[in-house]
């Protein structure tokens, strides 16, 4: 739930990392905090466990620049990835304005992200809020274990698009980040769209500003 | 409803809201109010400028109000309106406004949990009335075709994530 503080003049926004436990949601907070001007972050918050898993979450205001007068401030939030996590998990969402899914890409680990997945839409479900229609960007991470699975595979498994059902959207439409792939595109006579993908690194940064940017945009573009 | 919407606070809203707390902390006896927002964004605060980080504060608050929410449910109760911090010497007193935004007063030895409930209980009052008139506007806005401060601003946006 974006909110536009015309005092202040600010606009605040709450974006999610979920995804299986393990996968480099927390990583990814850390290197932006770590890479970010420390004049345009906040405090970083971490409810995590002894052993630093988290707990309940990880919490790191960041200013992405001004729009329009307005500084554009994102609350960026981790969630337990721990399966038996899950009232926790699902608190975190609320009121949430993008998300970006990190899937560790170890072939062991594809059970995992698929449930994750599967949670992630049941629990933005049980809120009224439809992925499909919020800003949402799929990370594929620990591309450079030996392990990792191919990113055809884990797109074919996590990111296989939904249909297009509204007229005015189906057209195709290149992806920027990857240009020889459509994010929206007509297969077989049905058009379907996909979440952007990225892949990283996230413990040496690579990848990490490119989601973060991605998401950051498609979620200032859907108050525009 | 696909997303989780928009509403937006203006300066007028603003003023309004820091006239009741600042009442609130006259009457109370307390040293700080801040309003937080369900999300966990903080909206306003009046009073003796808090020593720690309000962003991370207001976080942590949101957090806390949802887990107890949650507690609450399971033990049959639809929720805690309100919920109270003790400490050696300050407190904190945290109230549930309009089901969408949250009231937390920190206060020490100069007052009581039960004068700073009393005053709290009038000012919720107050603020759900000024808030549903600012949800009930926010809705109505984002029905026109004019929306909000970005309407129209996607080049800008563009060139904001250039590399």
């Amino acid at each position: 739930m974006s909110m536009i503080n015309y005092a202040s003049r600010e606009i605040n926004c709450k974006i999610v990392y979920y995804g299986p436990g393990l996968g480099g949601k927390t990583t990814n907070l850390e290197h932006v905090y770590r890479k970010v001007a420390p004049d345009t972050r906040g405090k970083m918050v971490s409810l995590a466990t002894e052993t630093e898993r988290t707990l309940f979450f990880d919490f790191l205001p960041v200013d992405l620049g001004t729009i329009r007068g307005f500084k554009t401030r994102f609350h960026l939030y981790t969630v337990p990835g721990q399966v038996y996590y899950n009232a926790s998990r699902k608190l975190i969402l609320k009121g949430v304005d993008g998300v970006v899914f990190v899937a560790d890409s170890q072939v062991e680990r594809m059970d995992a992200n698929i449930e994750s997945m599967q949670n992630l839409y049941n629990n933005m479900a049980e809120y009224g809020y439809d992925l499909t229609k919020i800003p949402f960007v799929v990370q594929y991470n620990k591309r450079d274990l030996p392990n990792a699975a191919s990113v055809r595979e884990l797109q074919a498994q996590l990111n296989p698009g939904w249909e297009v059902a509204d007229e005015a959207r189906q057209v195709e439409r290149r992806d920027p980040a990857h240009p020889n792939e459509f994010l929206v595109e007509q297969l077989g006579g049905v058009w379907v769209e996909r979440a952007p993908h990225y892949e990283s690194v996230a413990i040496t940064g690579d990848g990490v500003f490119e989601t973060l940017r991605s998401v950051a945009k498609l979620v200032l573009k859907s108050l525009s | 409803m696909t997303g989780a919407g928009t509403w937006s606070l203006d300066e007028g809203d603003y003023q309004r809201i820091t006239e009741h707390l600042t009442v609130l902390l006259q009457e109370a006896s307390a040293r700080c109010a801040l309003l937080v927002d369900r999300t966990g964004q903080l909206l306003a605060s009046v009073g003796e400028r808090p020593s720690f980080d309000p962003t991370a504060f207001a976080s942590l608050t949101a957090a806390d109000f949802s887990a107890n929410d949650q507690l609450a449910k399971m033990i049959g109760e639809p929720e805690f309106a309100s919920l109270f911090h003790q400490g050696e010497k300050e407190s904190m007193y945290l109230a549930d406004v309009a089901r969408r935004v949250i009231l937390v007063v920190l206060f020490d030895n100069r007052t009581t949990v039960g004068m700073v409930r009393l005053r709290v209980k009038r000012t919720v009052g107050d603020l759900t009335t000024l808030f549903h008139a600012m949800f009930d506007r926010s809705a109505a806005r984002e029905r026109d075709v004019a929306r909000g401060p970005l309407e129209g601003a996607e080049d800008e946006i563009d060139r904001l994530f250039e590399d």
